[in-house]
């Protein structure tokens, strides 16, 4: 997941260092800094916005590690997913168990359905339906949606899939 | 000047195409040292033989006013084996169970030590390897542009303009009669099989649709590509098929909110060969309309390389003929 933090550093020399250092030895992946030197806070701090990557199980030690050091952070906002993909269903979407064809894909850990939009024009003609489904990486987001393609096998639906340059497979 | 005689074996859409195309080209053809001579003309019953060159204007308003092309009792196979000339023009109906006449001609062509150049599937399809094989042991030339995307350069694009290329994966749009349907139903909202009764009206589709709505025509180019390209030697059996008869306009439009358009997508790749309905984003180079067709290939040295255009019609699927007929005699 990608975490982006804001934490502020006492201005004296070496705190940039001893804040980045729980990143790394945790094996968080930096992508950015932007170290705001000439911004003081009411504090006399300098505010520093931190991005990374790292494993959710991780982010525990790194923040605790940054509070030993008496790093001060003001903010930390995750995004566990920044992959997103649209697929549409066509079939008898609802009596073949909406929920758990959503649960199903929910319980990968990896992805989620977001959002669903369903048209069911007359009773018993074919509804179509628009999922949206977040994961953590475009491998996964394809994951998801093989999956999906599976159980879709099985309930006798359609699935249409982005293609293949736009799930990032190039 | 060079003189190569052919022979036009079927005279429907396309033999018609080609015959129409060599008469206008004539003397663009001349200026670059070729004289195109058609020796003899084959429908399903009739023929017409001239060693001095048929008369492609007579043939045409004769095929047009009385459905023969010649009053000679002579098939499209025996004028491969016996009249002597260089290349056969192969355009026989495709078909894709058997490979139709059109496989046996084109056996016998390479039999007779002679080039073809097709817009037949059929054969193609069915029987590829035991083709290139023919056509290697007798040292003929065998050239199919016509066969995926009719006037799109897809084939020759890949073996020669991008030779050298590793070509990683191929994507597109490869049957105009989906893309039509699929098009209109977006346009007006409308259901399957309104927009295909009105492209059965306006000779887009067939009456019987099965062949284009089903995504069999679509495999067949696929297969060839696949072989063509990749070298592999696949048949039909090996693509995995979904048409387009179960769209609904919802769907559409549903996408259409979402920024996606949906097309009938055929792609190959060294691993797989598959034909569905997907989601493309609008804007994107494959999100063409109406009939056209495109074809994105992946390549390792330039990228992703997109052509589009018309993928049927008599004339766009004739200069696809020509091309590979002035490919093979101009040097």
């Amino acid at each position: 997941m990608r975490v982006s933090m804001d934490i502020e550093l006492k201005d004296i020399p070496g705190q940039l260092l001893l804040a980045l250092k729980p990143v790394s030895e945790f094996k968080g992946n930096l992508i950015s800094v932007v170290h705001h030197h000439e911004k003081r806070t009411p504090r006399g701090t300098i505010p520093v916005q931190v991005v990374f990557e790292t494993k959710p199980d991780n982010l525990y030690n790194i923040v605790s590690s940054l509070e030993e050091s008496g790093i001060g952070i003001v903010r930390i906002d995750e995004k566990r997913y920044f992959e997103h993909g649209a697929v549409i269903l066509i079939g008898h979407i609802v009596h073949t168990d909406i929920q758990d064809t959503i649960d199903t894909i929910d319980n990968t850990g990896y992805a989620e359905v977001v959002d669903l939009n369903l048209s069911m024009p007359k009773v018993k003609m074919p509804s179509s339906a628009s999922l949206k489904i977040d994961a953590v990486s475009k491998e996964h987001l394809t994951q998801a949606i093989d999956i999906l393609k599976e159980i879709a096998k099985k309930k006798d639906l359609l699935v249409i899939e982005p293609i293949k340059s736009e799930l990032g497979a190039f | 000047m060079r003189t190569v005689r052919l022979s036009i074996i079927g005279f429907g859409a396309v033999g018609q195409g080609v015959a129409k195309v060599l008469l206008a080209k004539k003397d663009q053809l001349e200026d670059i040292g070729l004289d195109l001579r058609v020796v003899a003309i084959a429908d399903s019953r009739t023929a017409v033989i001239d060693t001095d060159g048929v008369d492609l204007g007579a043939v045409i308003s004769r095929k047009k006013t009385e459905k023969t092309v010649g009053s000679q009792d002579m098939t499209g196979l025996e004028i491969i084996e016996k009249i002597d000339h260089e290349l056969v023009v192969e355009t026989t109906p495709t078909n894709i169970v058997t490979g139709g006449a059109g496989l046996e001609n084109m056996f016998m062509a390479f039999r007779k030590g002679r080039d073809v150049v097709t817009s037949n599937k059929g054969p193609l399809a069915v029987k590829y390897k035991e083709l290139m094989e023919a056509s290697k042991l007798s040292g003929s030339k065998f050239r199919f542009e016509a066969t995926v995307g009719g006037a799109m350069p897809v084939l020759n694009l890949t073996k020669d303009s991008l030779a050298g290329n590793r070509i990683t994966d191929v994507e597109g749009i490869f049957n105009g009669t989906c893309n039509y349907i699929l098009t209109r139903m977006t346009e007006e909202h409308a259901p399957y099989e309104q927009m295909l009764a009105e492209a059965q009206e306006l000779g887009y589709a067939e009456t019987d649709p099965t062949y284009d709505v089903e995504g069999i025509d679509t495999a067949c180019k696929l297969v060839i590509l696949a072989n063509c390209v990749f070298g592999m030697n696949a048949t039909y059996e090996d693509v995995t098929v979904t048409g387009i008869t179960k769209i609904t306009p919802e769907a559409l439009l549903l996408a259409h909110n979402d920024g996606y358009v949906i097309k009938l997508i055929g792609e190959v790749n060294d691993s797989r060969i598959n034909v569905a309905p997907k989601l493309v984003p609008i804007g994107h180079p494959l999100a063409v309309a109406g009939s056209l067709n495109v074809a994105s290939v992946q390549t390792d040295l330039s990228g992703p390389i997109t052509v589009t255009g018309r993928g049927a019609g008599s004339i766009e699927t004739a200069s696809a003929i020509l091309s590979d007929l002035i490919s093979i005699y101009r040097n």
